[in-house]
């Protein structure tokens, strides 16, 4: 029985989420009718626009505890994440010049800061432990007199797991050390709130939270008061720290998927909870299959698995009916699998063989069955391939083989 | 990144697909690549002592569909030929035959390096 509709069943909302429609409906009179440049001070078209990216701009605000005075619009989690990472460097190098950063964060961390590193600052990159997780104990340690800057990311994007940002938190304080958090993976699936939570500065996305792609946003905390140094220069919007016309549209987009997001992240949660059980539940009978990252401090949104002796490559192409993502190296353009499994400590063949599945607001659970079997089917077939399952069968060691490195 | 039909025909109709013993004094068996590397093949020919004809192919792969679809080609390329044309197989025209993309020649150039492997193998046991 094909199964396999035109379009795969998405299953990659770490990538991407779909557009809430509420959201789009929310757009389109933006893009349409109402056309004024929220900074044109001098007439209507202008005061209405300001009104709704400034409407937009408390929603957002309310998602994560914060003040809309703290929240700086950008262009997405990757821009927020320049600003705030290059842009406190810039600010307070004379007070120091390390930071500290994690093995497992997003590229767009980890560029800045190799970036930073060529500009004479020194950079360093934590390892996790096995379940994906920060050692505190380390961590503490590698603070030193002179760092001003740590950043580590709230939710990871591969595996899923939660950093204990509270305590992560309390430990900057307390050695007078800014944090930033990516936040990109974290908002709409777990609560935020920065009147408690001693966070800095903080990236959201737009698009992986039912929003529009092409918009995020960086809070800045207000007090106590952190400075950044601008990256974009030009007309001085966003009180100078990020210029260039707002996209009322974009920004009204973001708003109104936040808004939802916070009346609706308990149901989502639950949805995700039970979806991700019934998934893992499925899948876990399948011998020698390995879960990456910490089962329990994590968001369920995200099931990344390992099928051992089968390539992670091979196996999206069996299981073209389902939109997921993998570790293996044939899927990037380096032929390098995944660093992040690779952090965790994973071999170079787990990282291979891996799958990340991302669920969301609109997954089902006929489309969760039908990912059960058609991944059963074809590891079980592309096992019947691999001369490494064979050995496996044979119980030959695989660690024991001097394999020719090509 | 999109597939040629070949490819997907390969994978989805992999020829050849198990293993000869090893043992078999007619057998000639290739193991390359590493899984570390993401990709192994395991090629393995069954000859004619009399002739130094290839009968039969035999293959197993852990790797991308394109490294799947390399090696179930070559095993029915190298059927009928002997020893030395199965030798000079050039990974390019596995790389032409299924339109391979530049990401993917270093699929090609295993699978012959396997059937290369394969026959060192069965010469090396019949050097005396």
């Amino acid at each position: 029985m094909d199964l396999t509709p035109h379009f795969p069943i998405y299953m990659d909302y770490g990538a991407t989420t779909p557009c809430d429609p509420r959201v789009v409906d929310a757009m389109i009179p933006w893009l349409r009718e109402h056309y004024g440049n929220p900074a044109s001070r001098s007439h209507a078209w202008g005061w209405e626009a300001e009104e709704a990216v400034e409407t937009a701009r408390q929603q957002v605000a309310d998602l994560i505890g914060a003040d809309p005075r703290e929240i700086v619009w950008t262009s997405g989690a990757t821009e927020s994440n320049n600003l705030a990472i290059k842009g406190a460097a810039h600010f307070y190098q004379t007070k120091g010049k390390h930071l500290i950063t994690v093995k497992t964060e997003h590229k767009a961390v980890l560029d800045p800061c190799r970036e930073l590193e060529r500009q004479g600052f020194d950079v360093t990159y934590m390892e996790v432990q096995e379940d994906g997780l920060l050692d505190l104990e380390q961590l503490k340690a590698a603070i030193r007199p002179d760092t001003i800057l740590m950043s580590v990311m709230f939710v990871n994007n591969e595996i899923g797991v939660i950093q204990d940002i509270p305590a992560i938190g309390r430990m900057c304080r307390e050695k007078g050390v800014l944090l930033h958090v990516d936040a990109a993976q974290a908002t709409g699936k777990i609560e935020i709130d920065l009147k408690t939570l001693p966070v800095d500065l903080m990236s959201l996305a737009s698009h992986k939270t039912y929003g529009p792609k092409g918009i995020g946003a960086l809070y800045v905390r207000r007090k106590p008061r952190v400075r950044l140094e601008a990256q974009m220069h030009g007309g001085g919007h966003e009180r100078g720290m990020r210029s260039g016309t707002l996209p009322t549209h974009q920004c009204v987009g973001m708003g109104e998927a936040f808004r939802i997001a916070r009346l609706e992240m308990a149901q989502d949660y639950a949805k995700a909870k039970a979806l991700h059980q019934r998934l893992l539940d499925g899948l876990q009978g399948i011998e020698q299959v390995f879960v990456n990252g910490n089962l329990q401090q994590r968001v369920p949104h995200n099931l990344n698995m390992s099928f051992n002796f089968v390539e992670g490559e091979s196996l999206m192409m069996g299981i073209k009916g389902l939109a997921v993502s993998s570790g293996s190296a044939c899927t990037s353009a380096s032929l390098e699998p995944s660093y992040v499994l690779r952090a965790l400590g994973r071999s170079d063949e787990l990282a291979h063989s891996s799958l990340r599945m991302t669920i969301g607001r609109f997954t089902t659970e006929e489309e969760i069955d039908y990912a059960i079997s058609t991944i059963k089917h074809n590891v079980s077939k592309l096992r019947e391939l691999s001369p490494l399952w064979e050995m496996h069968q044979e119980g030959i060691d695989l660690s024991t083989i001097q394999w020719a490195a090509h | 990144m999109a597939y040629s039909e070949k490819v997907v025909d390969h994978y989805e109709n992999p020829r050849n697909v198990g293993s000869f013993d090893k043992g078999d004094e007619s057998v000639g068996t290739g193991m390359v690549g590493a899984p570390a590397c993401g990709d192994v093949m395991k090629l393995q020919i069954k000859v004619n002592p009399a002739t130094g004809v290839i009968e039969d192919a035999r293959f197993k792969t852990y790797g991308c569909g394109s490294a799947i679809a390399s090696s179930s080609l070559v095993t029915e390329w190298v059927k009928g030929k002997t020893l030395d044309e199965a030798a000079q197989l050039k990974n390019s025209q596995i790389a032409d035959e299924l339109a391979l993309p530049p990401v993917k020649i270093h699929c090609s150039i295993l699978a012959e390096d396997a059937i290369k492997a394969a026959v060192d193998d069965y010469r090396k046991k019949h050097s005396n």
